[in-house]
């Protein structure tokens, strides 16, 4: 949702001050100065952990996701409760870390699996959001005038509705599956990366090197490649990490309201959607893939935090 | 100051009318026959010809735009194709729960956002600067509806038959239904438009019981409010808890603080009047900026406490095609937006002076 417009401009504030600073500096002090923000450091490691559990997601799991094991296992049920082994559970039940959901399933493994669709899920969309929001950005500050003001006033609009609404009119729109969720999430979050690259584009058009560049009589397109794209990389890296958050965020909710993933897909919205009525029988259903959400979110804002205040100027030193 | 506010309301018009074409056009663009939705299986040739005569679906799209602006221009939004119930009495029923529900959210917001913020930023990387920038983090990350499902958890089934214990569900204890206020009021053979207001205020629960001093009203309501407003409000009071901090931060980091504090004010005093006044436009704007952000997770919480407010009312309407209540629901949504920007821009021009004139 995105889920916030309010998030965004205090991520828009911080921005502008952080765009102030692009001249490139070499790519082990950018690291270093990463590394010594506590929060930068807390959310790589999450995320890390995370990345590796989608990596290997086949070796480490222990059933197949999408596989009811009734008529598999003589003591399975739906919604059998955790059982493991070495924490007392009778050696006779079948082992299921997280228990059963309301298919047989085995929860772990769809919270495993569910680690590489919700990664996916949040580099997919942003990933095309950003290619297609800088483009507009870039266009708009660079070309001025009235492609500026058309474009800008577009993403204005867009900006006008309540994002999820937004999101779920697409996705009835285009029909309902994970694939549209990304492509609808996606065009709601394009105003604010081309509002970043924008301002940027502003900020380092007016440059000696970029004047200097336009004297030597390049093209407008080669400036743009070569020249201004380049400089403008930071503040988007930023938003960018936080959009692979929010982007996460609100296809889970779009899910957790049957309109995103379908059954049998192990993703954790959809998860949480699915079980929300057994919230009082069988909480684990509900809280394990919440937790699991709130995690991959965390990662990401700590991470898109860290290199935020890692870029800004006034905190270095 | 009156300029700046005519400006101000001028510069929203083309944003509502921009608004009042694209959802036009959006709820058109939507598949599917609005008539076999309704109708179902009665949707037989000539109970569709009907239907469409009636809702004027058969015209052209620019003829029913404008049929459509007429309709607005005399105050009519049009009846529910689903249902028939006219899009105002639809308002009048669902729209107060969910003004109360945002009102209490934004209430929980800002009252403990600004309070972490200040408190984090006075005491700066102290224990109480940490854990609360550790709440803030967690808030902001945790969807609107795990936490709404964990607060139904742990309030309705843990706490059950504690003093603690909250309802997970609606908006009173079953069977009770409240009077409205103009039965209360001796009113009852009161008609119109000023009936229609009243009945409107009478639907949110809490107003309704400190009007008509009804106290158990007022407590059962409030009672049932309280988990939705934390849920709903978790994320916009993260986000302020977390913009009071950075923008008093730097408030408290300019000459003319460390002046105050030189001249030997209270520190209370320089904290409050030079501090907290100069670092509050930042933290309105994101204020502001929530309230789009509360209409999203209205959609959500209502979902999870089973409460029968417009968020619900317009997923419902989006995902059953109901064209007449999605046109009528947006541009209420809409103009809310519009306003609420317009009330953010005119409290910036009584902090800081400087926009009022420039």
């Amino acid at each position: 949702m995105s889920q916030l417009g309010a998030e965004q401009f205090e991520q828009g504030k911080l921005l502008q001050q952080a765009a102030a600073a692009t001249p490139s500096r070499s790519g082990r002090t950018t690291l270093r100065r990463v590394l010594r923000q506590r929060s930068a450091v807390i959310g790589l490691t999450i995320l890390t952990f995370l990345f590796l559990i989608a990596i290997f997601a086949d070796f480490l799991a222990t059933h197949d996701p999408i596989l009811p094991m009734l008529g598999i296992e003589a003591d399975a049920h739906t919604r059998n409760p955790p059982c493991i082994h070495i924490l007392g559970c009778p050696a006779d039940q079948s082992q299921h870390f997280f228990g059963l959901d309301g298919n047989a399933r085995d929860e772990y493994s769809r919270i495993l699996f569910g680690a590489r669709v919700s990664l996916a899920i949040g580099f997919i969309t942003v990933g095309w959001s950003v290619v297609v929001g800088t483009l507009i950005g870039a266009i708009a500050g660079f070309a001025g005038g009235w492609a500026d003001n058309i474009l800008m006033r577009l993403m204005d609009l867009l900006l006008a509705f309540p994002s999820l609404l937004l999101t779920i009119v697409i996705v009835t729109i285009l029909g309902k599956n994970l694939t549209n969720a990304m492509l609808a999430v996606g065009i709601v979050s394009i105003p604010i990366y081309a509002r970043v690259m924008r301002s940027s584009v502003l900020t380092v058009r007016e440059q000696d090197f970029v004047t200097a560049a336009r004297a030597l009589g390049d093209s407008p397109l080669n400036i743009l490649r070569r020249r201004i794209i380049p400089n403008s990389i930071t503040p988007l890296i930023v938003q960018s990490t936080l959009g692979v958050g929010t982007a996460v965020l609100e296809i889970a909710a779009l899910s957790f309201l049957g309109v995103a993933a379908q059954n049998p897909q192990p993703e954790w919205g959809f998860m949480i959607g699915a079980e929300r009525n057994q919230l009082f029988s069988s909480p684990f259903l509900v809280f394990i893939p919440g937790v699991a959400l709130t995690l991959t979110v965390l990662g990401f804002n700590l991470l898109g935090d860290g290199l935020r205040d890692a870029f800004d100027p006034r905190l270095s030193r | 100051m009156t300029r700046f506010l005519i400006r101000r309301i001028l510069t929203g018009i083309p944003v509502v009318l921009g608004v009042i074409a694209i959802v036009f056009v959006l709820a058109r663009v939507i598949p599917g026959d609005p008539c076999r939705a309704a109708l179902q299986e009665k949707a037989t040739a000539a109970a569709c010809a009907a239907f469409n005569a009636r809702f004027g679906l058969n015209e052209p799209l620019p003829v029913q735009f404008v049929l459509y602006l007429r309709d607005l221009g005399t105050g009519n939004l049009g009846e529910s194709i689903k249902t028939g119930q006219p899009v105002t009495e639809i308002f009048v029923e669902r729209m107060p729960t969910t003004i109360e529900l945002t009102i209490y959210a934004l209430l929980f917001a800002v009252v403990v956002g600004m309070t972490l913020g200040i408190v984090s930023a006075y005491k700066r990387n102290s224990g109480a600067d940490v854990g609360t920038m550790f709440i803030a983090n967690l808030g902001v990350s945790i969807p609107v509806f795990v936490l709404g499902l964990l607060l139904a958890y742990v309030f309705a089934i843990l706490f059950k038959d504690t003093a603690l214990s909250l309802p997970p569900s609606g908006r009173l204890t079953p069977g009770s239904q409240p009077d409205s206020i103009a039965e209360a009021w001796g009113l009852a053979r009161l008609t119109g438009p000023l009936r229609t207001i009243l009945d409107f205020v009478s639907n949110m629960y809490t107003v309704n019981g400190l009007l008509t001093l009804n106290g158990n009203l007022f407590f059962d309501a409030a009672r049932h409010l309280i988990l939705p407003a934390v849920a709903l409000g978790t994320i916009p009071m993260a986000i302020i808890a977390r913009m009071t901090r950075s923008s008093l931060l730097e408030v408290l980091g300019q000459d003319y603080v460390r002046t105050a504090r030189a001249k030997g004010m209270r520190p209370r005093t320089v904290l409050f009047r030079h501090g907290l006044r100069n670092a509050l436009l930042p933290v309105v704007t994101v204020i502001g900026l929530s309230v789009g952000a509360l209409l999203s997770g209205a959609v959500l919480t209502e979902t999870i406490f089973n409460l029968a407010g417009i968020g619900r009312t317009i997923y419902e309407s989006i995902t059953g095609r109901d064209y007449i209540v999605i046109q009528g629901t947006a541009l209420v949504v809409a103009i809310i937006y519009v306003v609420v920007n317009l009330l953010v821009d005119i409290s910036y021009g009584f902090l800081d002076p400087r926009v009022r004139l420039s």
